[in-house]
């Protein structure tokens, strides 16, 4: 490919999205010269979806909520393998983290008295659970992601963050010593191939849910971050954690806010029955996203389905009255119609869980450093590598995502991220620089692909990933047909080597991206398939046909999968909250 | 359906053409044409266009379907189709890239001039500031903008002046912040904006009207600056 061009930063982020712009902006705002690298134009990232809000103990809603109450719904949630230290961090310096994004100018709907508005999510209580269903999570009306991403944009153009806007990370570049030197990246609207040389590289890339043919998830989310640390050689945690969200709209896959049984929307069956009250009497639709999934899948099996193929349940909200529809949840309304051709104001929405999140990610401490495991299993600090929101598993949410919580995670540990690598350059961190044969290393997949004597197409190859990891490894999960899956992704995985990009152009060469894409896709899914198979037991949205039952003695770990060796490992769950008392783990009702 | 699809690779070709594709559209489908552009893209790799979200959120796949701006994502073939064609362009107006991809960056250049963020110099409260539900209320209609370009690539002033006049989706975020009861920089937005071109080239025509995919009304907020304008003039 011969020799590139070396652009320079103290620090790049990866990734556009809310976690990518808040680290930048923490950078900027602090003085180190950063570049944010996304291949979509910021605003056009994935946290633009996110519909019903933040959760964050800012006691609005009420004025005695506590974020230690929040951090015990949230440690519940995860069923008890989420980081105490860390989830302690993420819900005490939330509210600040929120006012911080309304003092930039985000739009938050309002209460009489002029304070943030809060509804109600699911997985949320008072008092340890004690006190009754908490209404915590900050909204603008049901478009808080938008209004979140466009006020993050907004305020890095105030700041002057450099943005290089449709450029595509490839690979991490890794020097001799082991540093994580910067990325290869191309500018797509040109086809350039540069070396993006920097002291600290975050990877904010978010996550994955393309891996499933039925998801919530953008096209673009592709796992990139995920697939460049696996190439690297770096290992990668809980991939086994999916989260099905219990409404997606039926046959199109797109989100209905948890806000809609937050407001007072519920679940019913073929036979109008409001199913929730059986599987979870106290919370009932306002359950965990994990339970609420497997109580549909359930109705469906047990033949209590809607629809002519009984396929999916309904979500009644007609009598929540048009106008509360129309004030709070206007973009449901208008999605409703668009995708599943029904009015909400007057008929249920047709709705089936489809994966929406990945709990797993690049294990981190709570500032972001990236880290790997020394070969006696302690923690191992990865020099010049780190990750924010949902491409990283700090952990704050185990094995089960409460609602709400991942848009504070995004803020908080992408300002975290910010703060740690600010803290560590002020301190003369430097790393060396990277060999020619360095950078060649992180140059060969492209040169691969561009080489390509094979035959497959990539469209192809994507299609019968996605139905393969939707057969085997969704909602429920068995260890025999796992085993299948995994013998069809090794198939797979030799398809996808031999793609044929079938376009040689430079200029927005849109069909070079999506096979380099494929590539980070293969990574994850086959890191969540080996991980999932060799859990042996049901925590969170992880549900084992063939092993039922939570297993704390040799399971109340994380996961944590090393590609090079193909293995998993295990890594201790933090249980050392610093300023409150341990949390026990108990068994997960609702 | 035949599908007549706008093509320029800068690389190959010397000028733009279009091409035409016969295309079985799956029956009982109403697809949307976002969806027949993934069909086309997977018989010829080669056909360059924007997407992310698939759901009318994000703003990437604005485009021109038979003759009027929208996105691709949230638009019913059922919708646009005429005598089983369709007509698919890149948005007008802009610089052509590859393809339906355009050069989006005068169209950035006009939002960033607008000082695009909340400005309040007083020191920030220890919690949010408040602000009342009637004030936030003006807020809506402005707020939920997707910069998808589709209303500005449809006014006839923008096309004519696109460094001097703001064009509408600029206008429409401009009057979001004069609108914020949390702003305290009215004074400045309105004198970077008075001139006779940044608002005053806005003739009323309305087409950022009739395409805004959300429903926006960047003619109304236009109107609401032109008045603030005239208030401080006299």
């Amino acid at each position: 490919m011969g020799k590139i061009r070396t652009i320079s930063y103290d620090a790049i982020v990866v990734g556009g999205g809310g976690a990518g712009m808040r680290a930048a902006l923490q950078l900027t705002e602090t003085g180190v010269d950063t570049a944010c690298i996304t291949k979509v134009f910021p605003t056009r990232s994935h946290t633009v979806s996110a519909q019903g809000g933040i959760t964050c103990a800012i006691a609005s809603a009420d004025p005695n909520d506590d974020w230690r109450w929040h951090m015990y719904d949230t440690v519940k949630g995860s069923d008890y393998i989420g980081d105490q230290e860390a989830i302690e961090y993420m819900c005490s310096v939330g509210p600040q983290a929120v006012f911080e994004l309304e003092h930039m100018g985000l739009p938050f709907s309002r209460t009489e008295q002029g304070r943030i508005y809060q509804r109600p999510f699911g997985g949320q209580s008072k008092d340890y659970g004690k006190g009754g269903q908490a209404a915590r999570t900050c909204a603008a009306a049901d478009r808080t992601g938008h209004a979140l991403l466009h006020t993050l944009y907004q305020a890095n153009l105030k700041g002057g963050t450099t943005f290089l806007n449709e450029w595509y990370a490839i690979d991490l570049v890794k020097n001799s010593d082991q540093q994580v030197v910067g990325v290869i990246a191309i500018e797509i609207e040109t086809g350039e191939v540069v070396y993006i040389k920097s002291k600290a590289t975050v990877l904010a890339t978010g996550g994955a849910g393309r891996i499933y043919a039925s998801t919530t998830n953008a096209l673009i989310n592709t796992g990139d971050g995920i697939g460049m640390a696996l190439r690297a050689g770096y290992p990668v945690q809980d991939m086994e954690m999916w989260q099905f969200h219990p409404t997606g709209i039926y046959g199109a896959g797109t989100l209905v806010t948890e806000g809609c049984r937050g407001e007072g929307g519920y679940l019913i069956n073929s036979e109008g029955e409001r199913f929730m009250e059986r599987y979870a009497p106290n919370a009932k639709d306002l359950a965990g996203r994990d339970v609420v999934a497997r109580s549909m899948v359930i109705e469906v099996l047990e033949g209590r389905g809607c629809g002519p193929e009984k396929d999916h349940v309904l979500l009644k909200l007609d009598h929540l009255g048009e106008e509360t529809l129309n004030l709070r949840l206007p973009g449901i309304v208008e999605l409703s119609r668009t995708f599943a051709h029904v009015d909400p104001i007057k008929d249920p929405v047709p709705v089936v869980p489809t994966c929406h999140y990945m709990m797993g990610g690049i294990p981190t401490t709570v500032g972001g450093q990236a880290l790997t495991q020394d070969k006696e299993g302690n923690d191992q600090v990865i020099d010049g590598l780190f990750a924010c929101g949902e491409a990283a598993c700090v952990s704050v949410h185990g094995a089960n995502r409460l609602g709400g919580n991942s848009l504070l995670d995004l803020v908080v540990f992408g300002r975290a991220a910010g703060l740690h690598i600010e803290e560590r350059l002020r301190g003369g961190y430097e790393s060396g620089d990277a060999s020619e044969d360095d950078i060649n290393r992180a140059l060969a997949r492209l040169e691969r692909l561009e080489s390509s004597t094979g035959t497959e197409s990539v469209a192809a190859v994507r299609k019968d990933l996605q139905s393969c990891m939707q057969l085997y490894f969704g909602v429920f999960r068995d260890g025999d047909s796992m085993g299948e899956g995994l013998k069809k992704l090794d198939a797979i995985g030799e398809r996808a080597r031999n793609v044929q990009i079938g376009d040689n152009s430079k200029a927005f060469n849109t069909a070079r991206i999506e096979a380099l894409e494929l590539d980070n896709l293969f990574e994850v899914a086959y890191a969540t398939a080996y991980s999932a198979m060799e859990r042996r037991e049901s925590r969170g949205a992880h549900a084992r046909n063939d092993y039922t039952e939570r297993d704390d003695e040799n399971w109340l770990k994380h996961s944590v999968y090393f590609p090079l060796e193909k293995r998993l490992g295990k890594r201790d769950v933090n249980f050392a909250p610093k300023t409150v008392d341990t949390l026990q783990p108990m068994i997960r009702t609702y | 359906m035949l599908v007549s699809l706008y093509r320029y690779n800068p690389e190959q070709d010397n000028a733009p053409y279009m091409q035409d594709i016969e295309l079985d559209i799956p029956a009982g489908k109403d697809l949307m044409v976002l969806d027949v552009l993934a069909l086309l893209k997977e018989k010829d790799p080669t056909l360059a266009y924007r997407r992310s979200c698939r759901e009318g959120v994000c703003g990437s796949d604005g485009m021109n379907m038979n003759g009027k701006n929208g996105l691709g994502c949230i638009t019913p073939i059922s919708e646009v189709v005429k005598k089983d064609k369709l007509v698919i362009r890149p948005l007008p107006g802009l610089p052509v890239i590859r393809d339906l991809v355009v050069d989006m960056g005068i169209f950035y250049e006009q939002y960033e001039r607008i000082t695009p963020y909340l400005v309040n110099d007083t020191p920030a409260p220890e919690i949010e500031r408040l602000q009342s539900p009637e004030d936030r209320e003006k807020l809506d209609g402005l707020y939920e903008c997707i910069l998808c370009a589709c209303c500005s690539t449809a006014c006839p002033s923008f096309w004519w002046n696109p460094e001097k006049f703001v064009g509408p989706a600029g206008l429409l975020q401009a009057y979001r912040f004069l609108a914020d009861s949390r702003d305290t920089a009215q004074e400045e937005r309105l004198s970077d904006l008075d001139d006779p071109f940044s608002v005053f080239r806005c003739r009323g025509i309305m087409n950022c009207v009739a395409v805004c995919p959300k429903g926006l009304n960047p003619t109304k907020a236009i109107g609401h600056i032109r008045d603030l304008l005239l208030q401080r003039a006299t």
